[in-house]
């Protein structure tokens, strides 16, 4: 009786009321729901509220169409230049000890705290018409702002640390032993990254690509600064949305948003499914029998 | 503790054998330091030395004019709202999730990444749509008065929803790691929950709370997508800083531009010092306790 009493008590230390859970769910779903799913619900109807007629219109116009083409091509450059980028600076900062590490660590994570129109605004210095670099771009005829290879610095910018930020705790996390191991056992420097590091990264290099692909395919402010916004020529999808909306074409804007927050759905979705995966492996792995069977207690 | 010296020299040692079997240190060192330089360090250089070519007082009369402070102090005064907002928020959600199980809590967890999955300007029309007079909120204030578009509540609103997931994903993971066994201690020892939670539970968490605190705060400084569309932007009464730079990049006012965006990038960077201390702290802290 005193055992059960204990325990009851002891559950009743560590819980809470039922009515003060079921509030705090109520009000944390309420938030949610105002905050979260509302506004990505108002998305859709907007972009429906002409009909799917109008809907699909919206999307099949030309400019649109170049949207979305230079949304894709910058995203296509910016996300394998940082992945690159994200797996050297892991292997540099996870598998060596090095003096200014910590420094190094820092400054990968600098564009995450850079405002985006600020981090527009550098390359508009360095290769504008009045920048450092200008006139000599002018003279050789290249055109860096105001077009598409300055989006694309600018998408590479706000994205950098995407990739190396998540592989760096997860690196640093599984040590050098099974990459000594390989070695030792006479794999070549490529075969170890390829057979033994790659396999234990891939979750986290997934998870890192797809946040990186969304913020590439999303990003407005850095790119406003960058892209002048030549109609059909420079406009990346949110550019394109922006411009709709101020035109008062509110369902032709909403109709692009909504690809984009098509977009983002996707990739929650496969941050979850990843997640998922990542955590069944780790309990695979947890489960699986011990290398030396242990000799059964006697009692 | 006598053990702890003896370990971190096995470690230094086990290290530097690493570094002569492990091939690959110079390139991929030296390849992160080149593509760090050429997409950060030379750009933002160029930004500081540009404000060189400007005299102090060119400098003081764009970074401090009324228009540029009054932004300042709505930057400032909105994100710290926000971000407080979040803590408390981000609390919730976070403890929600770890705590306590429910339908749909799988998705509702997903969901909470929703703001760095979604564009901002996609969240700022969204927004901006739902709180306008004839939206599906803003109509059922409207009447009382209350407008929460193209003012400045818009501008905290926006800021809210960029910052909720910075809390939730730093407080998430340190909710999931204490230990019951201390509340069942507390328990004992004759506490009630709300003692519990207030002197045992809130201490181990409160370092990750900060930590969410500054990102959502450092994120919202920066924010301008969307922000713009919600926000109304009248100068000196709903124009934020990132505003400011465009505004004044577009009259070609270049030099202008750059003196409030250095302005910008220093509290950037101080606000970034500060997070990685926090963090710092936050590790110790946790790894004292084990």
């Amino acid at each position: 009786m005193s055992a059960t009493r204990a325990a009851r008590q002891a559950k009743a230390g560590t819980t809470e009321p039922a009515w003060v859970k079921w509030t705090l769910i109520s009000l944390a779903l309420g938030f949610i729901f105002l905050f979260l799913l509302l506004p990505l619900a108002a998305v859709f109807t907007e972009a429906l509220r002409k009909g799917v007629g109008a809907y699909l219109e919206a999307l099949t116009e030309p400019d649109a169409w170049t949207a979305i083409r230079l949304t894709l091509i910058t995203a296509a450059i910016a996300v394998p230049l940082n992945l690159v980028f994200g797996v050297a600076a892991a292997w540099a900062i996870a598998k060596y000890e090095f003096r200014g590490k910590a420094f190094l660590t820092t400054l990968v994570d600098l564009p995450f705290s850079v405002s985006p129109v600020v981090a527009g605004l550098v390359y508009v210095l360095l290769f504008g018409a009045h920048g450092w670099m200008g006139p000599w771009l002018q003279a050789h005829d290249i055109k860096i702002i105001f077009a598409v290879p300055g989006i694309v610095l600018a998408t590479i910018f706000v994205t950098f640390p995407f990739i190396a930020r998540e592989l760096i705790p997860l690196m640093q996390a599984q040590g050098t032993e099974e990459e000594q191991a390989a070695m030792v056992l006479g794999a070549s420097g490529w075969q170890t990254f390829w057979h033994v590091t790659l396999p234990n990264i891939k979750w986290g290099l997934v998870y890192g690509v797809i946040l990186c692909n969304a913020r590439a395919m999303g990003e407005f402010g850095a790119v406003s600064v960058v892209s002048g916004h030549i109609r059909g020529q420079t406009n990346t999808m949110p550019l394109h949305v922006e411009i709709l909306y101020n035109e008062y074409q509110s369902v032709a804007a909403f109709a692009v948003a909504s690809l984009l927050a098509l977009l983002a759905v996707a990739t929650l979705l496969i941050k979850s499914v990843v997640e998922w995966q990542f955590e069944r492996e780790m309990h695979a792995a947890a489960a699986l029998p011990p290398e030396r069977p242990t000799a059964p207690v006697v009692a | 503790m006598a053990a702890t010296p003896f370990g971190a020299a096995g470690g230094a040692a086990r290290k530097r054998a690493a570094r002569r079997v492990l091939p690959g240190f110079n390139l991929t060192l030296g390849f992160t330091l080149l593509y760090l330089s050429l997409i950060v360090l030379i750009p933002l250089s160029a930004l500081v030395l540009k404000t060189f070519t400007l005299t102090w007082a060119q400098f003081w009369a764009a970074v401090a004019s009324p228009r540029v402070v009054a932004a300042y102090q709505l930057t400032f005064g909105a994100s710290l709202i926000a971000a407080l907002v979040n803590v408390v928020a981000g609390l919730l959600v976070a403890w929600v999730l770890v705590r306590y199980s429910f339908p749909g809590k799988k998705i509702i967890d997903a969901l909470v990444d929703l703001p760095f999955a979604l564009p901002t300007a996609v969240a700022g029309i969204a927004l901006t749509a739902l709180l306008a007079d004839n939206g599906w909120v803003g109509q059922l204030l409207a009447p009382h008065g209350i407008q929460l578009a193209f003012n400045r509540n818009g501008v905290v609103i926006a800021l809210i929803f960029i910052g909720l997931p910075f809390v939730v994903r730093t407080v998430q993971p340190v909710l999931e790691d204490t230990e019951k066994e201390l509340e069942e201690a507390a328990t004992c020892l004759g506490a009630s929950r709300w003692q519990t939670f207030r002197f045992v539970i809130f201490p181990s968490i409160a370092p990750a709370l900060l930590t969410g605190f500054a990102m959502a705060f450092a994120r919202a400084i920066g924010e301008y997508g969307s922000v713009i569309f919600i926000a109304g932007n009248m100068p000196m009464v709903s124009e934020i800083t990132p505003l400011i730079i465009i505004g004044k990049l577009e009259q070609y006012d270049y030099a202008g531009a750059t003196a409030v965006a250095v302005v910008m990038l220093g509290f950037s960077f101080v606000l970034l010092l500060v997070i990685n201390a926090l963090q710092v702290l936050q590790r110790r802290r946790s790894g004292g306790a084990t």
